[in-house]
């Protein structure tokens, strides 16, 4: 189920921006079930006690669409991520996970819902007492799945965040880097076609933070993963709305940058401000509005 | 009205959360080793001190009450004076104060730490409901640890009057070993055994609840390990008074 597309599938979403709309009717003749997003905010209102966190928040993600949260921080960017995986129950409005309306969902129901879910946490939230392979290997563990599966599974999602060598380590031995690899490799378990990103890249350096993105576009571009990338980082921005992931003529997962014959239609941008949704399009839009608070975060002042 | 609240909103926590605690027992994945680790924690982790604190209040026991008691010329009765206090009321009470101390901190900030570091989170985002996982086990190797403890804390206790009787006040020891055998009865030791299976529960919900309901980062940890203690060992004390009635009028334990 993770093994990688041929190109194809890629060159499948870039075409020409004009030419594609979200619900196509071809591609919703050929797979029906792509028509339903992956997830669906809808008029979502949530406080903590007299602080208004989400304030009529709606958007949608796509199947193999990358969403970018941005916003200030205590904007609601990643309490939006807590709502989408049922860490956190909203006011009122309504969530969807693939067409299934979970706003009500128990805490029973809700871990059914998040096996399809992987969530790469800030700061990677690895377990302290557990090794990188019984991190790795959490989900299948508490399935009861045989051992030797477990081992091979845990082995290539280490391999696909690079990480083999660290197999045998405890997470106080890693990186910030290498933590938040763990993280997505745990998260990637059990192969979910959904996943969260909260703030992946928050305090790392400029080339670990490009391998994270690296990683995202991967996702997107070769496993038709949707997900939501919580951040506050332009650069993530650019690199996840101008850079597509191909596999060369020897099978090497390369990375090429769009250009004037294609555009990247499956990441968008959605901008937070005090818990309303202010922006929502693509990066050139982004980019080219003239909100005076958008473009002083664009800007950085 | 608002401190009323307040301990109405707790206790309605904590009992969510034993009662989520005990139906997920119901239901599989069972967290069995990690129960027998914890009972391994709790348990073995904890003799030595509740060894020592059970013998020096037996010693400490028959140190004031002696001179006392040969003052009416009773010292046949001491050790029934020191059987039936640590039995009764000082084994249970002191062991399920050094095991909040030693492990409902532990738990506690554990549990804390968790949850700053999203770990809490983690585990539900993986399909984990950490009421089976991480608070089941630990209230269960508490209801089952703490009695045991008890009985040895008991044990020790008595041995430690007796050994401070015959080489302090140099009591015939066969003396003291018939005090306590005549002294204490089955309704006692019953007593004595209840009483901790409540102190665990209340310890092992008291903390976890504490510690799931962690917030404001390591500082938060420091605060909910310090009020996990400070409330585990209240609610020990005053659920004794009413757990001593109780036990007194259902097995009708004379109190003289």
């Amino acid at each position: 189920m993770f093994s990688l597309q041929n190109e194809e599938t890629v060159v499948a979403e870039e075409i020409i921006e004009e030419e594609l709309q979200p619900t196509d009717l071809e591609d919703a003749v050929d797979e029906p079930h792509r028509i339903i997003p992956a997830i669906e905010f809808r008029d979502v209102h949530l406080s903590f006690d007299d602080n208004k966190i989400l304030d009529g928040v709606s958007f949608t993600v796509r199947r193999g669409e990358t969403k970018v949260i941005l916003g200030r921080s205590g904007g609601g960017k990643s309490t939006t991520i807590r709502l989408v995986l049922g860490l956190l129950k909203p006011d009122s409005g309504q969530i969807l996970i693939d067409g299934e309306d979970i706003t009500n969902y128990s805490e029973i129901e809700m871990m059914k819902v998040r096996e399809k879910i992987g969530m790469v946490f800030q700061e990677g939230a690895l377990f302290d007492s557990l090794s990188v392979y019984d991190n790795v290997a959490y989900r299948l563990h508490e399935q009861g799945i045989d051992e030797t599966e477990v081992e091979t599974e845990v082995r290539r999602m280490l391999k696909f965040v690079d990480l083999e060598d660290a197999i045998d380590k405890m997470p106080d031995e890693l990186s910030g880097g290498m933590r938040r690899r763990v993280g997505i490799a745990r998260a990637l378990v059990g192969d979910p076609q959904i996943i969260m990103f909260d703030e992946p890249t928050a305090g790392l350096d400029p080339p670990t933070a490009r391998t994270i993105c690296e990683l995202a576009i991967k996702l997107r571009d070769l496993e038709d993963v949707s997900s939501i990338f919580v951040t506050h980082e332009m650069k993530n921005v650019e690199y996840l709305s101008s850079e597509y992931a191909t596999v060369n003529e020897n099978g090497e997962v390369i990375f090429e940058m769009e250009g004037e014959k294609l555009c990247l239609i499956n990441t968008e941008i959605v901008m937070f401000k005090e818990g309303k949704v202010i922006f929502s399009g693509k990066n050139e839009e982004f980019r080219a509005t003239k909100d005076p608070y958008i473009l002083k975060f664009v800007r950085g002042k | 009205m608002n401190l009323l609240k307040k301990f109405l909103f707790e206790l309605q926590e904590i009992t969510n959360l034993i009662i989520a605690a005990f139906f997920g027992l119901f239901r599989s994945p069972r967290y069995f080793s990690e129960t027998i680790r914890q009972m391994d924690l709790i348990g073995v982790g904890s003799l030595p001190i509740v060894l020592l604190t059970g013998f020096f209040t037996g010693g400490v026991l028959i140190l004031q009450t002696y001179p006392t008691l040969e003052y009416y010329s009773l010292q046949d009765q001491a050790g029934k004076s020191v059987a039936t206090s640590i039995i009764r009321e000082l084994g249970p009470v002191l062991s399920a104060l050094m095991v909040s101390g030693r492990i409902g901190s532990a738990i506690s900030a554990e549990l804390g730490s968790m949850v700053v570091s999203q770990q809490i989170d983690a585990m539900r985002a993986l399909g984990t409901d950490p009421n089976r996982k991480l608070v089941a086990p630990r209230i269960i190797a508490l209801m089952f640890m703490l009695p045991l403890l008890t009985v040895a804390a008991d044990i020790f206790g008595i041995v430690g009057g007796g050994i401070v009787a015959s080489g302090v006040f140099s009591l015939d020891y066969n003396s003291y070993i018939t005090s306590v055998r005549f002294g204490i009865t089955t309704q006692d030791l019953i007593g004595g055994i209840i009483k901790p299976l409540f102190f665990g529960l209340i310890i092992g919900s008291v903390s976890c609840h504490k510690g799931l309901s962690t917030t404001g980062g390591t500082v938060g940890v420091g605060r909910s390990t310090t009020n996990s203690v400070v409330l585990s060992s209240i609610v020990v004390i005053i659920f004794d008074f009413f757990l001593s009635r109780a036990i007194n009028s259902i097995f009708d334990i004379k109190t003289i």
